[in-house]
């Protein structure tokens, strides 16, 4: 199948095919998938990726990573994100708009995507929706498009001008694009740090309403349905914004909604610290909010899940609340907490509930006979929850961003990205051992379940025992 | 008792406040003296950071923290290299490295001072950070209240906390502290001034001033904070003056025996009438004269006093049977103290 002999094999493992685990080497070639049956010879020279306990996935896909270059390159590059990335099972990742310059024509948008050529994962770029992202102008849509660029977003702010935004889906609308929005109306959350509700009064902390997140939900369906362009929603958190979802799914509204990592597992107790690392637009909501985003994840509200990287210097992170940048990085630790989440789904647990969070405690109570090699009783949720990973993370993303060669499905002829992860494996967060150049992880010293073992981009095996090979 | 840092009302309880009053009354007659100091924090350095502007907190921590005879560093904003773009870690970092016993922070950010214990070494006294807690103006509130019934606590008083709550700082530290005491709160005001949620909150709500008023046994008066109040959050003053001042015939309803308080700056003819804040109910210059014995017991504490001192002190003045011949072995039980010495 493949453009010359296999010349690396994945042994060992269970792939995942048709929703199914099933043991299987994987012999690649050429960047494609070559072989995939019980038993793969390596030829002399090959490499081989060992596979024994783990699970090979196709490679995850980020639509919302912020790689903050140009322009904020102390805090994160195109190539360590993509490194990140690469380390965090991620074979392709859509970087924000949102930098300095931002990307809001061809050149920009071009400067960024030579800057991920030679990267660890592939790098496509979100284009913005307003020129210089300050909502009054329509960007070059369509120049960017003609790029390639396939979805289009303000993110980091919503599209406050609704007649702005009513144009903007009508004149993409023919484009084959997506209109991304990171829904906030800002006079709803002027000033805020934190979610307004239980936790911010007690701190006496500006809250941002779960309203300012509903009304422009809201709004955006409505425009986007009557001009017939597919729009998507960006990190929902809240109870309502997935209710809203599900109700316009089922009108027939062409609509995709995503949530990030710790939208599922954090809530807004954790201010309760006033650790700056826990401020994140939209904010971290609450504990009813957390369950509602969960349940969501599992009947299919949800699309997808997407981390909402945002990687800051200490510099920015350093300084109180009202002053402090928001976002939390994420593509390192984002498989792990989906993998958490889709097991405590499966097994009727909930190891993130009332912000207790996972500590060794907890993580302790999963050590009894789980090893999913073992294929006993503890093992159940490894299927379906590898399967919902690999709608959730890859092919639903893949799609909503419309990059090919991206989320497909492992078998022979197919693209060789994948990644191979260790489903029981419990490891202890470490901020200082990231490749991103930033820090600000919120789940700092917490223990999480599932680790990537290996990642193959393109043919090349990018992780390797979960180090980075360049 | 020792205190760490004093960064919120809940971490003394109602034994940390009632020793902190008691504490408090024994400084209390030194400010009366002729030469009002003691010299139980001679040598010792208290930084005032204050990066957000205050008149009364700052000079009545100056003032005890002179009385205790330690010397003060003042730090504020305007004028600093904050304005030149220095982080806030550096320049507690800065004042840290200057050798600083304690410091007293007052920030407009809820949390500075929580955070600020991890950028210094020295002890952290929360003066007021945005709209979380102001410690010791709930501290002197208290004590203002239980010496004025000539009581050791607050049980069964009802206290009502008029006004601008959502933006008070001022009343998250006095509910915590009043009812810690055993008084029951009623928050009063409208919706849009009033936290968004007071789940966990032991605390009634009132939209009525007229409703509840005759009740109350303490009206505390917040003032109207402009400043950090959402747009649209009142009509007008001069509709809030009218639906929620405290005027004089409001305050002839009150009972008998009740009183009034206002932790400054008032907005006279606003959240206050004029006769009644310089009426007989009114304990507001109270609050301020007792504001400096209260700083005082606190950052005694704070500078590490030995755990049984503040009872000694209270109760057993040595020699002469006042104070004001105690100092010295109290002094030396404070350096004691800091080197890490357990003795009582």
């Amino acid at each position: 199948m493949g453009d010359g002999p296999v010349d690396l094999v994945v042994r060992g493992a269970r792939v995942l095919t048709d929703g199914r685990l099933r043991y299987a080497d994987v012999g690649m070639s050429g960047g494609r998938i070559a072989a995939l049956s019980p038993t793969v010879e390596p030829p002399r020279g090959a490499t081989v990726l060992d596979g024994s306990g783990c699970v090979v996935l196709p490679g995850l896909v980020d639509i919302h990573t912020h790689l903050r270059e140009p322009g904020g390159e102390e805090s994160e590059t195109v190539a360590t994100g993509a490194r990140a990335a690469a380390l965090g099972g991620y074979t392709a990742v859509v970087a924000m708009p949102n930098t300095d310059p931002p990307i809001d024509c061809a050149s920009v948008a071009r400067d960024v995507m030579e800057l991920g050529r030679g990267a660890c994962a592939r790098v496509a770029v979100a284009g913005a929706i307003s020129v210089g992202r300050r909502g009054d102008n329509l960007a070059p849509l369509g120049e960017m498009a003609a790029l390639g660029v396939r979805l289009f977003t303000d993110d980091g702010a919503g599209v406050q001008d609704s007649a702005l935004m009513r144009a903007a889906f009508q004149y993409a609308a023919p484009l084959g694009v997506t209109l991304a929005q990171h829904c906030e109306v800002a006079e709803l959350s002027a000033g805020a740090v934190m979610h307004e509700g239980e936790w911010s009064s007690r701190l006496g902390l500006t809250g941002a309403p779960a309203e300012a997140e509903h009304v422009m939900v809201w709004r955006d369906i409505a425009l986007a349905h009557s001009a017939g362009c597919p729009l998507h929603l960006m990190h929902l958190s809240s109870a309502v914004s997935v209710e809203i979802l599900r109700a316009a799914r089922a009108r027939g509204v062409r609509v995709t909604g995503e949530v990030t990592p710790h939208h599922l597992s954090l809530t807004d107790a954790e201010l309760a610290s006033f650790d700056t690392v826990f401020k994140v637009n939209p904010p971290l909501r609450s504990e009813p909010d957390r369950r509602a985003l969960r349940a969501a994840l599992s009947d299919g509200t949800l699309d997808a899940v997407a981390t909402d990287h945002a990687p800051h210097a200490p510099q920015w992170k350093e300084a109180p609340l009202d002053q402090a940048r928001p976002g939390m990085i994420g593509l390192e630790t984002a498989l792990a907490v989906v993998l958490t989440t889709l097991a405590d789904l499966h097994l009727g647990e909930d190891h993130f509930q009332e912000g207790r969070g996972l500590d060794d405690g907890a993580a302790a109570t999963w050590r009894d006979g789980d090893r999913p090699a073992s294929g006993g009783e503890g093992d159940r949720w490894v299927e379906p929850a590898m399967a919902a990973v690999a709608s959730l993370m890859s092919a639903r993303p893949a799609a909503i961003a419309g990059l090919s060669g991206q989320g497909r499905p492992i078998a022979e002829g197919e693209p060789a990205n994948l990644v191979v992860v260790d489903p029981a494996e419990l490891w202890k967060v470490d901020p200082s051992s990231s490749a991103s150049r930033s820090r600000n992880t919120p789940f700092a010293g917490r223990t999480l379940r599932g680790r990537v073992r290996h990642t193959v981009y393109a043919g090349e095996a990018v992780v390797v025992d979960a180090a980075a090979r360049r | 008792m020792t205190l760490g840092h004093l960064l919120g009302i809940d971490q003394l309880g109602r034994t940390g406040i009632e020793e902190i009053l008691d504490l408090a009354e024994a400084f209390e007659e030194v400010s009366g003296r002729q030469i009002p100091t003691v010299p139980a924090l001679r040598g010792r350095t208290v930084a005032l950071m204050f990066f957000e502007d205050s008149t009364r907190t700052r000079l009545s921590f100056d003032t005890a923290a002179k009385r205790l005879s330690a010397q003060t560093l003042v730090f504020s904003a305007a004028g600093s290299s904050l304005s030149k773009g220095e982080s806030l870690k550096d320049t507690f970092a800065t004042v840290d490295a200057m050798g600083v016993d304690a410091m007293v922070v007052r920030h407009g950010c809820a949390g500075v001072p929580a955070t600020a214990t991890r950028w210094t070494t020295a002890p952290v006294l929360n003066a007021g950070d945005g709209r979380h807690e102001h410690p010791t103006q709930a501290l002197l509130d208290c004590y203002t209240v239980t010496r004025h019934l000539g009581t050791p606590a607050l049980d069964g008083l009802r206290v009502g906390i008029v006004g601008d709550v959502a933006n008070s700082r001022v009343a998250r530290s006095d509910v915590a502290a009043f009812t810690a005491l055993g008084a029951s709160v009623t928050l009063v005001g409208p919706p849009t001034l009033l936290p968004p949620s007071v789940a966990g909150w032991p605390v009634d709500v009132s939209h009525d001033l007229d409703e509840v008023l005759g009740d109350l046994d303490v009206v505390y008066l917040l003032r109207l904070q402009t400043e950090r109040m959402a747009s649209n959050a009142l009509p007008s003053v001069r509709e809030y003056a009218q639906r929620y001042g405290l005027d004089g015939s409001r305050s002839a309803r009150l009972k008998p025996g009740a009183v009034v308080m206002h932790p400054g700056p008032m907005n006279r003819g606003v959240e206050i009438s004029p006769d009644v804040a310089d009426g007989p109910r009114s304990l507001v210059l109270d609050q301020v004269a007792k504001g400096v014995a209260v700083r005082m017991a606190v950052l005694f504490l704070l500078l590490g006093s030995p755990a049984s001192e503040p009872r000694s002190l209270g109760t057993a003045p040595r020699s002469s049977g006042s104070v004001g011949h105690w100092p010295e072995p109290v002094a030396e039980g404070a350096r004691d103290a800091r080197q890490g010495a357990t003795s009582g």
